[in-house]
């Protein structure tokens, strides 16, 4: 477990020296989000039978966690395998694959896990009525651990920097519209919802929604958010075993 | 010891390293040149499981060097040739960070530091963050780095490249006085008189075959000790041979202005590295 603890130990370096900008620019985001769709809207329009603020927080929560887990993972580790090479001093250590890659998943979805308790407080504040349980706090985890593993794996597997920003525009952007975050996937078409639900913000929006506003728990969320989370981390310790 | 076992690697159609057969002993310090291109830095990433070889095997005390065996790494130390440090992070904890990865005790990583900043002329730069150090500086931190866990092996991947001479013959010295303290050190360089300054033995690559090996002696010997250096219509050209009487033989009906001298590693560089083309 040394790869792991160093990892989390140079990442605790890192937060430690840019709280203030992490926290700031993590916020920008879900802010105008809140602001927009919470404050602008929530207060008028109703979405299932709840105001419409209420219904968007668990969904702002599972696409800022989403972005956060993604994004402390995918653009450093990328830039560490392309660029400043410093992924070659972990390559050439005693540690394992597994060891490195829990590190960093873990990592991410810690800084997932902050800006989530962040973006809580701030709903708090702009009259978002949730309740937080273990179960909540456990399927966001969960939610920040699925994309922690897929930033690994994308970082491991990108050519460039335009290709993380490719990612971005044509995987993760459409995902925050589509991911059940805005809407309720029920109102789509039957293809569309197929898809929608597929999609591995999905489970997320939904699970933390029903739990937020004490509505039955849909055990389809943690049970495909648990698949996703399998996948990319085989995947991902498969693109460790052949960086070059 | 290090074995290199018939070690081939290809790039698509591109053959980086050709059937390299290299042993390095114990205490050895092992240059390896050639030109741009000549498979050096692959050698390297070879030898630390970077690079996967196409075929071949390395074997290193007798323990087969693969991404999937790290019970070998910790015997190597490796500074490659981009510096590789963590730019956010102080020189201190970039060495603490390796300490961790070497899975080396606090206490011991704390007593490595002091002692490795000392030898390194580094104690005042202890807290300091690297991405203001200087060039120099840098390169220094990235050879105690490699230090850390104590290898019996340092691979040097051109570990002077940019620096200005001062700077350089402080690295010198650094890896001279590891060298006489037991480390195995295997040296990639393009300057020659950094491997003439430093190296016991060198191995001349071109386009990754191993041309020649020897002592900087052997190798003058094979090409011949004496060179008579010409300049003939806008080019130098070389004359080898292997007695002084010989080369003043030759001298004697020149017209043009010559000069003799004893050969250095570069003339057997340039000989080597660019006739053995025409002679194959």
């Amino acid at each position: 477990m040394n790869g792991m603890l160093a990892v989390l130990w140079r990442e605790y370096l890192f937060f430690k020296r840019r709280i203030w900008s992490i926290t700031a620019s993590s916020l920008v985001s879900p802010l105008l989000y809140l602001i927009a769709f919470g404050w602008g809207l929530g207060r008028v329009v109703t979405m299932d039978g709840v105001q419409y603020i209420d219904f968007i927080v668990p969904g702002i929560l599972a696409l800022s966690t989403m972005n956060a887990s993604f994004n402390s993972v995918a653009t450093p580790l990328s830039i560490a395998r392309l660029y400043d090479k410093t992924l070659e001093e972990y390559l050439v250590s005693p540690i394992t694959l597994f060891s490195f890659a829990a590190g960093k998943i873990l990592a991410g979805a810690l800084r997932g896990m902050y800006v989530g308790l962040l973006l809580l407080v701030v709903a708090f504040l702009f009259g978002a009525k949730f309740k937080i349980s273990l179960a909540f706090i456990t399927l966001a985890l969960l939610n920040c651990l699925v994309f922690a593993s897929l930033g690994f794996l994308v970082a491991l597997k990108i050519q460039s920097h335009p290709d993380m920003a490719r990612f971005n525009s044509f995987v993760i952007t459409p995902m925050i519209f589509l991911g059940g975050t805005f809407f309720s996937p029920e109102h789509t078409s039957p293809l569309l919802q197929f898809f929608i639900k597929l999609l591995p913000l999905t489970p997320a929006s939904q699970g933390l929604r029903s739990l937020a506003l004490g509505q039955e728990f849909a055990w389809y969320a943690p049970t495909l958010q648990l698949i996703y989370l399998c996948l990319f981390i085989a995947l991902g310790l498969y693109a460790y075993r052949k960086v070059e | 010891m290090i074995v290199l076992n018939e070690v081939t690697k290809k790039y698509q159609e591109t053959l980086s390293v050709d059937k390299l057969s290299l042993h390095i002993a114990n205490g050895e310090f092992f240059g390896l040149l050639g030109p741009n291109g000549a498979g050096k830095t692959t050698t390297i990433r070879m030898l630390t499981a970077l690079t996967i070889p196409t075929a071949g095997n390395i074997t290193i005390n007798g323990q087969l060097v693969s991404r999937h065996n790290p019970s070998y790494k910790s015997q190597i130390g490796l500074v490659p040739q981009h510096i590789n440090l963590e730019p956010e992070l102080t020189v201190a904890e970039n060495l603490y960070l390796h300490g961790i990865l070497y899975g080396m005790k606090r206490s011991a990583i704390a007593d490595k530091i002091t002692e490795l900043l000392e030898f390194a002329d580094l104690t005042d730069k202890r807290q300091t963050l690297v991405n203001t150090l200087s060039g120099g500086m840098k390169r220094k931190v990235l050879i105690i780095r490699a230090l850390m866990h104590s290898p019996q092996l340092l691979l040097l991947d051109e570990p002077t490249v940019g620096l200005d001479v001062f700077s350089r013959r402080r690295v010198w010295d650094l890896i001279k006085s590891l060298n006489t303290r037991g480390i195995t050190i295997l040296l990639t360089t393009h300057y020659l008189e950094e491997a003439e300054h430093l190296c016991s033995r060198i191995g001349l690559l071109k386009k990754g075959r191993l041309i020649m090996t020897g002592s900087i002696e052997n190798l003058r010997d094979v090409v011949g000790p004496v060179v008579v250096e010409r300049f003939v219509q806008d080019k130098t050209i070389l004359h080898f041979f292997q007695e002084q009487a010989q080369a003043l033989q030759f001298v004697s009906g020149l017209k043009e202005e010559f000069t003799i001298r004893q050969t250095s590693l570069e003339d057997v560089f340039v000989k080597m590295t660019e006739e053995k083309v025409d002679i194959n």
